[in-house]
């Protein structure tokens, strides 16, 4: 690992004003930054401590949605009450995520910003456009069984790994991001870039901002949510496949649907394609099949993960299947 | 020294009369007594083993100063910023119980708790604790005094090479007190972040169901 500076920061003013001073980084769990620095791919000059900056409340607002802190952790939003409640499916993605552990460590604000687990980013002797822009792309036509069939480019394949993401793509979340110009509010959607001929740019946070919390919608009670991950072990992997579904049923027929798919796309996935194949038809199976066909329908495949286009129109279907057989 | 202040200083696990060390050194094997003697000297001389005189044998460059609460005593100690807990826990306190795995995060053998709550020591910087409360599994309970996971481990024969115990105890202590499903099948669940390369789980399965079952 390379020397850097340590700075604690007691608030978050003065933590964008540490982490503004040349190539910085905020940790606050640290479980994907310091895993990336021991392996050299991160070598942040200086790391500015924000676990002391508050932002660490999950609370409802007067207008019925919740506002959760970046810095509330994984397994406190997992167990929250209200999230278990009315957020279900956020809560069913975390707790398929990582171990208990890292869910102790893990935060909101850093979960959004969790790098991909693709080998080639990770190893520094391999070309990777996401690490080095311009070097290249060991992934296609390298190891990429786990990798991404949605929203790649001829630059970069890489899968986003987290399962939190994709349920609070489902949620149709909302990202606070405080710059020194002010804050702004995100939509989930517009959060992540895809990676086009830039991979190495993730999201829309900009050097020096910080991600203060994330809002959810007025709950959908009543709502059928689910979130089924499909992986290589029964625990304690990363998805090949998964999906979160957040629907409404009314006569038989889906009167809302939300569809986010994980471990198959470049970014935390929503598929407009299924949603609309869902809405307002009845919830059966063959209804199911279909939208789970559309979603794959521009999936492009590599030399070795050609089994996700299958096993995520499974994974859809099954995933549809089990939310609604309660309806 | 006396086996018991052995066990104080360096958290060696023991099972009937018999510590990781002592029978280690009753083998007698010629390089297992080289590699271990400078230990049970360095061992002897820091019965407290507070914070290694860094300044005294090797600089740290950059140093930074935190006090670490470990156990219910106090380490001010000065490490380099790169240093993660669990590396301030071995390497400048001295508390070995806490094992190095992987030391990325996928293995468990690191665990501690930071505030009552299990986390990965590799994980985390030691300059990022100060004020935390630290427990490790020599303040869980010492050979005289085990703990009841400590105890039922030992009645189930929960390890085989015992490389991963520690941290799956720390593990199975936290899960007491964590939201958790009455069946085995839940257990598992949440004691994935520890890996026993050995295969002993049913085995810890076993120990925590009965600790469990006992609370």
């Amino acid at each position: 690992m390379e020397a850097f500076g340590y700075v604690r920061a007691t608030d978050a003013g003065q933590a964008a004003n540490a982490v503004g001073r040349g190539d910085a980084k905020f940790i606050a769990g640290g479980t994907t930054l310091l895993d990336l620095m021991k392996l050299d791919v991160e070598r942040p000059a200086q790391l500015v401590d924000i676990n002391h900056i508050g932002l660490d409340k999950i609370e409802r607002l007067p207008d019925g949605r919740l506002k959760v802190g970046a810095l509330v952790r994984n397994s406190d939003l997992a167990h929250h009450a209200l999230v278990q409640e009315e957020y279900s499916v956020l809560s069913q993605a975390l707790l398929q995520g990582a171990s208990a552990q890292l869910r102790n460590m893990a935060t909101t604000g850093g979960n959004l910003l969790q790098r991909t687990r693709c080998m080639y980013f990770r190893n520094t002797a391999m070309a990777c456009n996401k690490r080095v822009p311009g070097s290249g792309c060991s992934a296609i036509e390298g190891d990429n069984r786990s990798l991404a069939i949605l929203g790649t480019s001829k630059d970069c394949i890489a899968t986003n790994p987290s399962d939190m993401n994709v349920g609070l793509t489902a949620l149709d979340a909302v990202v606070t991001i405080q710059g020194s110009k002010g804050a702004r509010d995100v939509a989930i959607g517009d959060f992540f870039l895809l990676p086009g001929t830039t991979p190495h740019l993730e999201t829309v946070v900009a050097p020096g901002e910080l991600i203060t919390h994330v809002t959810l919608p007025a709950a959908r009670k009543g709502s059928k949510q689910l979130y089924l991950k499909l992986r290589d072990r029964a625990s304690y992997e990363f998805a090949l496949s998964s999906a979160a579904i957040v629907a409404e049923i009314s006569g038989g027929k889906f009167s809302y649907v939300r569809v986010a798919l994980g471990g198959v796309g470049t970014k935390p996935w929503r598929s407009h394609e299924a949603e609309a194949a869902l809405l307002h038809q009845p919830a059966e199976g063959a209804v199911f099949h279909r939208a789970a066909a559309m979603a794959v329908r521009d999936a492009r495949p590599q030399t070795e993960n050609g089994f996700k286009v299958e096993l995520t129109k499974r994974c859809i279907a099954h995933a549809l299947t089990l939310a609604t057989q309660n309806a | 020294m006396s086996v018991k202040d052995e066990d104080k200083t360096e958290g060696a696990s023991r099972v009937g009369n018999v510590t990781r060390r002592s029978f280690l050194s009753q083998v007698g094997a010629a390089g297992v007594v080289v590699t271990t003697a400078p230990l049970v000297a360095r061992a002897a001389q820091t019965m407290e083993p507070v914070a290694r005189q860094a300044g005294a044998t090797e600089k740290v460059e950059n140093a930074v100063a935190v006090t670490l609460n470990v156990n219910g005593k106090s380490y001010p100690i000065e490490v380099d910023a790169r240093t993660t807990l669990l590396d301030g826990l071995r390497e400048t306190i001295s508390l070995t119980g806490t094992k190095k795995g992987c030391d990325h995060g996928q293995c468990g053998a690191c665990t501690v708790h930071v505030n009552g709550r299990r986390i990965n020591s590799c994980l985390t910087l030691a300059v990022m604790h100060e004020g935390d409360s630290i427990t490790t599994i020599e303040g869980l309970g010492g050979p005289e005094s085990l703990h009841p996971m400590q105890a039922a481990f030992v009645e189930h024969d929960g390890y085989q090479c015992g490389y991963c115990t520690s941290g799956q105890i720390m593990s199975a202590v936290a899960l007491l007190k964590e939201p958790c499903g009455p069946k085995d099948a839940d257990v598992k669940e949440l004691m994935s972040g520890n890996i026993c390369r050995c295969g002993a789980y049913p085995n810890i399965v076993a120990a925590i169901q009965q600790v469990r079952q006992r609370a």
